[in-house]
Parts: C-alpha cells; structure tokens; sequence
C-alpha cells in the first residue's frame, strides 16, 4: 500500500510539472466537443436525447489519449524491468497507474462539464444527484480496463493503435450503461438504478480480474 | 492419424451434402416465413459452433495460464479463429433472413447484438495476437481472452436492458419447433461441427508446423550469422 | 428464395475462403521448409 502511494504520487508530481497528459486531454476533448456540435444540431430538446451519448465518447477518447501515456514514461528508461525485478508486489503498482489516471480523468471531466452544459443547454429532468456517481462508477469502469490494457499493448507492434483495439470491445457493456444512465438522468423519462448497479457489477468484476491477472501481464515473457 | 484425415473429410463432405439435401427437400416449408426460413438451418448450426468454439478458447486459456501447455495456447488461437470464421457467417446470413422477413436488415435485438459483441471481442483478440511479438503472446492473449468471457455476462444483461427500454420489431421468439425441422437443424448441425473439427485439426496442424519453421529460422539465423554474409 | 440461395452462397463462399487461406499457408510454410532443407 506504502508502494502504491509513493508511485501515485511521484506520478501526479510528474504530471503537475509537465501537464503533457491533462493538457492534451483537455484539448482533444474540447475538439470532439466541437466537432459534434457542428455535426449534429443542437438544439434543446434533441440534445438532451444524444448528449449522454456525446459526453462519453468525448471522455472515452479523451481518456485513450491519457491512457496510451501510462507507461510510456516507464518504458523509456527501462524503470519497469527495474519494477519487474524488485520484490515490490505487481498490484500496487497497478493500482498507482490506474488512480493516478483515474484522477486526470476525473479531473477532466470536472472541467468539460460546464462546457458541455453551455454548449448544449442542458439541465438534469431526472435526479440529478445520481450523476456524479455515474461519472465515478464509469470513469472508473474506463480507467481500470484502460491501464491494464494499455500494460499489455506494451509488448505489441503499434501499441497506440492496439489500446482502443482492445480496449473498446470490452468496455462495451460499461459505456453502454454510462451513455444509458446519463441519458435516463438528463431525460429524466426512466431510472438509471439498473445501469448504475450494472456500472457497479462490472467495475467490481474487472477490478478484481485486472488485480488477479496483472502480475502476468506485467511479467509476461 | 494423418491417414484418418483424408477418410473424415471424406465423411464430413457426405454429410454436409446430406443435411443439405434435408434442409432443402425434406425439411417442411414454414408457413408464415416460406423458404426462406430453410436459412435457418445454416444460420443456427453456425452460431453454436461459433459459440462453443469460444467457449473451448476460453477453458484452452485458463489452462495456458495454469499450466503453461503450448500445445492448450495453440488450441486457444485456433479456436478463436475458427470461432470467428462461423461468427462471421452468423452476422452474415442473419441479416439475410432478417430482409425478407422483418423487412430490415438489422435489428439491435439481444441475440444479434451479442453476437455482434462477441465478434468484436474475438477479433481484437486475433489483432492482438498478430500484432503481438512472439514471446510473450500466449500469455497476454491468453489474460485477454478471460477478460472477453468475462465480459459476456455483462454485455448480455446490458443489451437485455437496453432492450425491455426500448421500442423493438416483434419478432416471433420461442414457439414449439417441429420435430421435422429440428430432425434437420440437428443433423445439419452434426455436419457442420464435424466441418468445424476438420478445419481445427488442419489449423492446428498448420500452426505446430509454422512454430517449428519459425523456431528452426531463427535458430538458423543465430548459427548463420559467425559465418558472415553467404 | 433468391434470399435463402444469397445466404447459402455467403455460408460457403466464407468457409471456402477461409479454406483457401489455409491451403495458402500452407503451400508458404512448405517453401520455408524446402529452403531450410535445402540450405543444410
């Protein structure tokens, strides 16, 4: 646990001195935000139907974006063979990647928010204190399955290609019932219980998966 | 075993005409579909292979893990390829049948979409597998493909909800099926399983083969180089 | 009917295609094999 800490936070230090990830998230964001606003009219009523929809295929390749950078930083001076030999166990570390990106996600989706409620005029019919338990919940369905495959698409030709490749088919289920649960909010025409326990099932399944199964992702040879 | 081969091919090719001639002959024309519901016999055959073949990917992956059995990684990507190839005939003739039908081509009814699901799910794991270097890819498909199993509960009470929401095409589920008709869905799924074998063991035989080459290349390239360029 | 013959073509021209592809690799693998022998 004292090993997840200190590489969580030597991370985020990372991170706050360079801002690469944060950045470039938040403009790549800020771009699909605007491009899907020209491809789609939005006007209010309409909007709110697909804005569920759009938020989360923004944060989804927002977070990719984030997502490919993980290891980046410790491939390139071979700190993840240093990590391999240590006796430190495969967990922590796994679990320092996917919160630290778990807070840049986070994050980013605090800040794209206002922006999409401005440019798409929208306010929650439904109960709108459900929300950021969805955002959690999804946010952490995406970063969890996310870090993990961003480890094994390490060991791959093309790996930036590779990490969507794998990582969109599995988390269907999830962003299917982030989209569903955000939508059934903004609408407020039907209960998001449903999705937000779905939400809940799949982050406990793939958490504990990822955790069982990370040590031989990390030392596959 | 080698002679055994050309003898069940030979089997297969007899029974696969045979549940042909079943499915387009003997076999009752539905009333309400016509002909056209004869697809099914194709169609319904192919989907549990495809999904059987999946399953027999994922035991072979839990195995790999365990283990460490080449031979049970082998069994895993020949699997999932061969899964695919029936998946995709799945996806293929669905829509066909659903045409004529329903009068649309596709519907994201819970079946269709699981299955379409599962097809991506496998087809990533293929990429990955090509795209992967040699070393360590069994392990790391392997961890993907339990992954993916895992996956498929999730995505079937996803779509099951995503469903009771929304307005849907009816369309004629459940039903008693004629002992006729399913005389000839049984038998023409026998012939396509044993076309699945016959692929299996060719492509299994295929990929020990192609490991062999490989090893002996690179074991060629290791003892070529001291000698210098030829 | 045109639908059902459209449905039956596509089963068999996938299997025949996947077929192929097998027989392709294998016709491949045994040149390998022929350039190793005849290397030794």
């Amino acid at each position: 646990m004292r090993l997840t800490r200190a590489t969580l936070v030597k991370d985020l230090r990372l991170e706050w001195r360079s801002k690469d990830a944060i950045n470039s998230m938040l403009f790549f964001a800020l771009l699909v935000v605007v491009i899907f606003s020209f491809s789609f009219d939005p006007t209010a009523e309409e909007s709110r139907q697909i804005a569920g929809g759009l938020i989360w295929v923004a944060f989804l390749f927002a977070a990719v974006v984030a997502l490919n950078q993980t290891w980046a930083r410790e491939v390139r001076n071979q700190v993840l063979d240093a990590y391999r030999v240590s006796p430190a166990p495969a967990n922590s570390l796994f679990l320092a990647k996917a919160f630290g990106n778990f807070i840049f996600v986070l994050l980013l989706e605090c800040l794209m928010t206002p922006l999409f409620i401005v440019f798409y005029n929208l306010r929650a019919l439904g109960p709108g204190y459900q929300l950021p338990i969805v955002a959690v919940l999804g946010t952490w369905a995406l970063v969890v399955n996310g870090t993990f495959f961003a480890a094994m698409s390490l060991r791959t030709r093309a790996r930036e290609i590779m990490l969507p490749l794998l990582l969109f088919p599995i988390s269907i289920p999830a962003v299917l019932a982030m989209v569903e649960a955000t939508t059934s909010i903004l609408t407020g025409e039907y209960s998001a219980r449903f999705w937000i326990v779905l939400l809940a099932a799949y982050d406990l399944v793939f958490t504990t998966s990822c955790l069982l199964l990370f040590e031989s992702v990390l030392n596959a040879e | 075993m080698k002679r055994l081969f050309p003898i069940f091919g030979l089997l297969t090719g007899v029974l696969l005409s045979y549940a042909l001639y079943l499915a387009l002959e003997v076999a009752p024309t539905e009333q309400t579909m016509g002909d056209v519901q004869r697809i099914f016999y194709y169609h319904v055959p192919s989907a549990w292979t495809a999904f059987l073949l999946f399953f027999i990917n994922f035991a072979a992956s839990v195995v790999y893990l365990i283990r460490r059995n080449m031979k049970a990684d082998v069994v895993a990507l020949v699997a999932a390829e061969i899964g695919v190839v029936f998946c995709t005939i799945v996806l293929v003739t669905g829509p066909i049948w659903a045409r004529p039908v329903w009068g649309i081509w596709w519907t994201w009814d819970l079946r269709l979409t699981l299955t379409l699901v599962l097809w991506l799910i496998y087809v990533s794991y293929l990429m990955l597998r090509r795209f992967s270097s040699s070393g360590q890819t069994p392990q790391i498909a392997a961890v993907l493909a339990i992954l993916g199993a895992l996956d498929v509960p999730l995505v079937y009470f996803s779509i099951w909800f995503f469903r009771t929401q929304h307005p849907q095409p009816v369309i004629g589920g459940g039903g008693s099926i004629d002992p006729r008709m399913l005389h000839v869905l049984l038998i023409n799924w026998a012939a396509f399983s044993c076309l699945a074998v016959m692929m299996f063991w060719s492509r299994y035989h295929l990929e020990v083969i192609k490991r062999e080459v490989d090893d002996t290349q690179a074991l060629e390239a290791l003892l070529e180089t001291p000698r210098g360029p030829r | 009917m045109t639908y059902l013959y459209a449905a039956y073509f596509a089963t068999w021209a996938i299997h025949i295609g996947y077929a192929i592809y097998l027989v392709g690799q294998y016709s491949r693998l045994r040149d390998e094999m022929k350039a190793l022998q005849s290397r030794k």
